[in-house]
C-alpha cells in the first residue's frame, strides 16, 4: 500500500504545480497585455495630457516668435532708411525734429548709466540681505523680514517713479546743489531699491540649496561661520547668485517707469548721472504717446530701440538660465 | 575578461527545496545578453544568466561595476534615465518585458522595487502608503478591503504589530528600519511576482538590518527576490545564488561568475571572485 501511493503523490504534486505555473504565466501575460479598452483609455487620456501641456508651452514660444517677427520687420525697414553705421557711431538722437539724426548711443549710454547705479545699489545690499536671511538671522527673525523685503518687489513702479522724482531728487539736492531736477543719480537709486529683493530671495534661495552636510563639513573643520559663508557658501552657490545678478541686471535695463518719470526725456549723451537724459524705453514711451502715423520713420524707430533692447535682455536672460541651470545640476 | 561563466551544474546544486517545487510557487526571470547604456558609455556588458524561483538571488561587486544599472535594468526603471537604453532580452516566465507591445508601467506592476533610502511617500500616512500602488491602478477600493490589504501587506513586512496603532501618522515619522519594511509593505501591496531590493539596508543600522534580513528569508517562500548588495557577509546570510559583477575595462560592468552561494563562497571558480571574496579587490 505505502509503496503504491509514492509514485502516486510524486505524480499529483507535478501536475498540481504544472497548473500553478500555467495559471501564473496566464496571469502574468494578461497583466503585461492588459485590458485593451483599459489601455486605450489610458493612452488617451496621457495624449490629451501631454498635448494640453505641449500647447501651453506652445504659446508662449509662439508670442516670443511673433514678437520677434514683428521686431524684425519693423527693424528691418528702419535699417533700409538708415544706414547701420550711422545709428551705431552717431551721438545725437533727434527723428522727432526737422534735422535728424539716429544715433543709439545716447539711449544706451543713459540706459547703461541708470542700470549701472541700481545694480551698484541693489547687488551689495542685496547680497548682504540674502546673506544675513540665509545664514545669520535666527530663523523666526528671517521669517518676518523676507515678507517685509519682498513688499518691496510688490510695489508698482509708477509708485517707484514718483517717490524719485518728488522725494529722492528734493533730498538729494540739499547736498549736491547742482543736481537737475530729472537726473539719473535719483532714477538710478531707486531703481535698485526695487530690483533688491529680487537679488535677495533669488540668492538666498541659491544659498539655502547649500546643502548642510556642506556647512558641517567645515564648520568640523575648525571654521567660523564668516569662514564658513566666505569660503563653503558663497563659492558654492555662485552660479546662483550670478544668475540672479543678470536676472536683476535685464529687469533693470527693461525698467521703464522710473526712468520716464524721475530722469527726464531729453536725448543727450552725457556719462555725468546729475543730468537729465532719456533712456531707450523712456524714447519708445514718448513716442508712443504721440501720434506718430503708422509706416513713417519716426514709427520705425520704436522698432529699433526696441529690438536692440530686446537683444540686450535676451542675451542677458539666456545667461542667466545657462547659469541657474548649472546650479541646479550640483546638488540634487 | 573572456566568456562569463554560469555554471550549467547549478541545477544540480538547488538549495532545499527541488527548483520544480518553487517554480509552482513564484515567476522566474532570464537575463539574456543584456547590456545598459547611458549615452556613449556602456554601464553593462553582455550579461546573461537566470533569476530562479522563490529564491533569493544576490548581485555583489565593488562600486562601479553596474549592479544598482542591473537592478533598474529589470523593472525598466533605467530608461527613464535621460540619455539610457537598453539592449538585449529580461525574460519573465518567458515573456520579454523589452517587448515594444508592452507598456513599461505594466512591467512595473509585476516587479517590485525596494530602494536603497526608504522613501515613503512624506505627504502620505502609514496606512495610505501602503495602498499607493493599488490606488493608481483602481480609484475606489471599498474600506472593508482596503484595511485587509494595509493588514496583508504590513503582516507580510512584518511591520504590522508596530503600527498598527498609528496607521494614521506620516510615513516620515516612523524609523530608519520601519519605514524601509513600510516601502516593503507597499510594494508587496500590488502582489508583484519579483521583488528588487537595491542595497535595501545600506542606510539601516545593525538591528534594523537584522529585521530586514529576517523578512527577506521570510519572503523568498512565496516570492523572487533579486538583492543588490555591497556588503558580502549579507550575500552570504540571505542569498541562494550569486552573481558576480566586476567593472571591467572602461568601467563597463561583466559578470564575472553566476552559480550557488554556497558555491560561491566556498569554492568559487575564478580567480576574481576569489579576490573580491577574500577582499583582495574591490
Amino acid at each position: 500500500m505505502a509503496m503504491d501511493s509514492a509514485p502516486e503523490a510524486a505524480y499529483t504534486s507535478t501536475t498540481a504545480h504544472l497548473a500553478a505555473v500555467a495559471e501564473r504565466q496566464e496571469r502574468i501575460r494578461r497583466t503585461l497585455e492588459g485590458g485593451l479598452a483599459q489601455d486605450r483609455r489610458r493612452r488617451v487620456r496621457e495624449g490629451v495630457i501631454t498635448s494640453s501641456l505641449f500647447l501651453a508651452a506652445a504659446i508662449s514660444v509662439l508670442t516670443t516668435a511673433g514678437i520677434i517677427y514683428t521686431l524684425g520687420i519693423e527693424t528691418f525697414h528702419f535699417f533700409q532708411r538708415v544706414s547701420i553705421v550711422d545709428f551705431l557711431t552717431d551721438t545725437q538722437w533727434t527723428p522727432l525734429f526737422t534735422e535728424k539724426h539716429f544715433g543709439i548711443a545716447p539711449l544706451a549710454v543713459a540706459t547703461l548709466l541708470v542700470s549701472s547705479i541700481a545694480m551698484l545699489v541693489s547687488l551689495p545690499l542685496g547680497l548682504l540681505a540674502a546673506i544675513g536671511l540665509a545664514e545669520y538671522l535666527p530663523l523666526r527673525l528671517a521669517r518676518v523680514i523676507k515678507p517685509i523685503l519682498e513688499i518691496l518687489a510688490g510695489v508698482p513702479t509708477v509708485v517707484y517713479g514718483y517717490f524719485a522724482l518728488l522725494f529722492v531728487t528734493p533730498l538729494l539736492q540739499r547736498f549736491i546743489p547742482n543736481l537737475q531736477v530729472f537726473n539719473a543719480l535719483s532714477a538710478g537709486l531707486v531703481m535698485g531699491i526695487m530690483i533688491l529683493p529680487l537679488v535677495a530671495s533669488l540668492s538666498q534661495d541659491a544659498m539655502l540649496a547649500v546643502p548642510q552636510s556642506l556647512r558641517e563639513a567645515a564648520y568640523a573643520l575648525g571654521a567660523t561661520k564668516l569662514e564658513v559663508v566666505w569660503r563653503v557658501i558663497l563659492p558654492a552657490s555662485l552660479s546662483g547668485i550670478v544668475a540672479s545678478f543678470i536676472l536683476a541686471v535685464s529687469r533693470a535695463v527693461g525698467e521703464t517707469m522710473i526712468v520716464v518719470i524721475a530722469m527726464g526725456n531729453t536725448p543727450r549723451l552725457s556719462f555725468n548721472p546729475l543730468e537729465q537724459m532719456q533712456a531707450m524705453t523712456a524714447y519708445i514711451v514718448q513716442v508712443s504717446l504721440g501720434d506718430t502715423p503708422h509706416g513713417t520713420l519716426e514709427y520705425q524707430t520704436i522698432f529699433a530701440v526696441g529690438a536692440t533692447l530686446f537683444l540686450i535682455t535676451m542675451v542677458l536672460n539666456l545667461l542667466s538660465f545657462r547659469l541657474l541651470r548649472r546650479f541646479r545640476e550640483i546638488y540634487q | 575578461m573572456s566568456e562569463p561563466l554560469v555554471s550549467v551544474t547549478v541545477r544540480q546544486r538547488e538549495p532545499a527545496q527541488r527548483l520544480a517545487e518553487r517554480e509552482a510557487v513564484a515567476a522566474s526571470m532570464t537575463v539574456e545578453r543584456l547590456s545598459a547604456f547611458y549615452g556613449k558609455f556602456q554601464a553593462l556588458a553582455d550579461l546573461t544568466f537566470p533569476i530562479h524561483p522563490a529564491a533569493v538571488t544576490a548581485v555583489i561587486g565593488p562600486s562601479g561595476c553596474g549592479k544598482s544599472t542591473f537592478i533598474r535594468c529589470l523593472n525598466r526603471l533605467h530608461e527613464l534615465t535621460p540619455g539610457a537604453r537598453v539592449s538585449g532580452r529580461v525574460l519573465l516566465d518567458g515573456v520579454d518585458i523589452y517587448d515594444p507591445a508592452i507598456d513599461p508601467a505594466r512591467v512595473r506592476q509585476l516587479i517590485g522595487m525596494v530602494f536603497q533610502k526608504p522613501n515613503p511617500f512624506p505627504h502620505l500616512s502609514v496606512y495610505d502608503n501602503v495602498l499607493a500602488g493599488i490606488r493608481l491602478h483602481r480609484s475606489r477600493i471599498p474600506k472593508p478591503q482596503a484595511d485587509e490589504i494595509v493588514e496583508r501587506s504590513l503582516r507580510a513586512a512584518v511591520l504590522w504589530d508596530e503600527v498598527k496603532d498609528k496607521l494614521g501618522a506620516p510615513g516620515s515619522s516612523l524609523s530608519g528600519g520601519q519605514q524601509q519594511r513600510l516601502c516593503i509593505a507597499r510594494a508587496l501591496a500590488i502582489e508583484p511576482e519579483v521583488l528588487l531590493m537595491d542595497e535595501p539596508t545600506s542606510a539601516l543600522d545593525p538591528i534594523a538590518t537584522y529585521h530586514i534580513e529576517e523578512l527577506i528569508a521570510e519572503l523568498k517562500q512565496r516570492y523572487t527576490i533579486v538583492i543588490v548588495t555591497h556588503n558580502m557577509q549579507q550575500a552570504a546570510r540571505v542569498a541562494d545564488y550569486v552573481a558576480f559583477f566586476l567593472g571591467g575595462e572602461e568601467r563597463t560592468g561583466r559578470l564575472i561568475e553566476f552559480d550557488t552561494a554556497e558555491q560561491i563562497f566556498t569554492n568559487p571558480k575564478r580567480r576574481e571572485t576569489e579576490e573580491y571574496i577574500t577582499g583582495k579587490i574591490g
